[in-house]
């Protein structure tokens, strides 16, 4: 049997609510902007809707991909292909119409997730048919609605014949999607793979369906201060859209064509909590193993983790129970940590939150600097770990370790390790 | 009202140009929508949809497999107009 191999990213793409592309967005995470603004919409009158900001994407899809792309993907899978093309591009791989043969297609995987799929198309094919009828019913309705819809559009996109997947886990799916991708790679199975996350739930009824779990915050006087984890006046998350897409490939792939590598993605860790649909297990037990076995395949110890970008959505039950977990797993090491918690400018983009924040993790570690957590004026005494707040901080030299959290309903927990390359 | 054959034709051609993103000159009569258009079952059906709309038209399912042609499809409307 061989041994497993190592997995670098050499492209990262994205469109968020901060910018249009992976730079901007990153920069704008650096100078601590927050993505979140007043809905251009009258939802709150229309349905009673209590909240009436959201974290919207910054560029919007029609601004930068043909009319008919447009009409033939549901907003999800747009956010998808616009990130897909920039991470793409950026690893220096061109077009299937130039005739790029840097990989093998057979050798080259797509693994894009969204946490609630074509919710857009879903719901408008709906007030079609009660509207007008089933043979007003555009043709297109099924390939847009359906959840692997943006990875099977990024497949064709590049041409992947590895195997195209979307993994479901909730507010985990892209970093559990970044997960899959590593071990298609590290197991022999591709060589390339493309993988991410996005969302697109801009729509009246998540949002008044994340309402109803009271699950969001209610700041709608002042949107830009609304998400803000770990400070004691918290009361919510802020809902965000958008997707992130990295391209990873075996370090020896990456190598032999030249490639430039921003960091290697070392280790993923999976567990589930078998605890409860929506609360995290209060012990932290599954969110602990995630880390330990993340850390384990990374070959890594406590001392050695330098970074960590939280998952923390700005729930006070969220948001503790991780530090817990953190400050149970590393212990004193955890004195030593700096902790990022990004939602607190993008908000929480749901299946494509655990996708942005590994670029953000890659780019941390890439840069030697830990993005600023914001909002945070008074610091909960119970938070565990020392966090990054107003501006980044510097990561030190030398090798280092980074952890990138992603939780979800369902229990779905997902780390993953990102070192120097 | 009935639409005129030109009318027709032009309507077509933006429905088309939507939905493929050609541009609406390289709608004409004797264009076959699957050889020269490129256009694939599923982009057929929409167009489809699309003119029974523009047009206040049916377009049976059974009838679609005949229009080979943008001809044919502007020939079908002014009929299913009368």
């Amino acid at each position: 049997m061989t041994a497993p191999r190592d997995v670098v990213v050499t492209g990262i793409g994205a469109t968020t609510p901060l910018g249009g592309d992976a730079a901007s967005t990153w920069a704008a995470a650096l100078a601590g902007e927050s993505g979140a603004r007043t809905f251009e919409n009258d939802w709150a009158e229309q349905y009673g809707i209590p909240v009436t900001f959201g974290a919207t994407i910054k560029v919007k899809p029609e601004e930068v991909l043909p009319r008919p792309e447009i009409k033939r993907m549901d907003p999800s899978a747009q956010y998808a292909i616009i990130a897909t093309r920039e991470a793409w591009a950026d690893a220096g791989f061109g077009t299937a119409a130039e005739g790029d043969q840097q990989v093998d297609p057979e050798r080259l995987g797509a693994v894009v997730s969204s946490g609630i799929g074509g919710i857009w198309t879903t719901l408008d094919a709906w007030d079609t048919l009660r509207e007008r009828g089933a043979r007003r019913m555009l043709p297109m309705t099924v390939p847009m609605l359906m959840p692997n819809s943006p990875s099977a559009y990024v497949e064709l996109e590049i041409g992947a014949q590895a195997g195209a997947h979307a993994l479901v886990s909730a507010c985990a799916s892209g970093a559990e999607a970044i997960g899959y991708g590593i071990e298609m790679i590290r197991s022999g199975r591709a060589d390339v793979v493309v993988a991410g996350g996005t969302e697109a739930t801009m729509h009246p009824m998540p949002i008044a369906a994340f309402a109803a779990s009271r699950t969001l915050s209610l700041r709608n006087d002042d949107p830009q201060g609304a998400s803000r984890p770990y400070d004691v006046d918290r009361d919510g998350f802020v809902i965000g859209e958008g997707a992130a897409i990295v391209v990873l490939e075996s370090a020896e792939h990456a190598a032999a064509r030249g490639a430039r590598v921003y960091a290697k993605l070392a280790g993923v860790g999976l567990s589930s909590d078998a605890y409860h649909i929506t609360s995290p297990d209060p012990e932290g037990k599954g969110q602990i193993a995630a880390m330990r076995r993340a850390l384990e395949m990374a070959g890594a110890t406590a001392a050695d983790v330098a970074h960590i970008n939280a998952h923390a959505t700005s729930t006070k039950v969220g948001d503790l129970t991780e530090t817990n977990s953190i400050r149970t797993l590393l212990g004193g090491e955890a004195d030593h940590v700096l902790l990022s918690a990004t939602k607190s400018m993008t908000g929480h983009l749901l299946g494509g939150a655990g996708a942005l924040e590994t670029v953000f993790t890659v780019k941390a570690v890439q840069e030697r600097l830990a993005p600023p957590t914001i909002n945070v004026a008074n610091p909960d005494p119970e938070l565990k770990v020392p966090l990054v707040r107003d501006a980044p901080a510097p990561l030190p030299a030398g090798d280092v370790v980074a952890v990138n959290n992603s939780f979800g309903f369902g229990g779905h927990n997902v780390a993953l390790v990102v070192t120097n390359a | 009202m009935a639409y005129t054959d030109t009318e027709i034709l032009e309507g077509l051609a933006e429905i088309v140009a939507e939905e493929t993103g050609l541009p609406t000159d390289a709608v004409q009569l004797e264009k076959s929508f699957t050889d020269d258009l490129d256009i694939d079952s599923l982009s057929m059906m929409t167009i489809v949809t699309h003119a029974e709309d523009k047009f206040s038209v049916r377009i049976p399912d059974e009838e679609v497999k005949n229009l080979a042609t943008v001809g044919d499809a502007v020939t079908f409307i002014v009929g299913a107009q009368a």
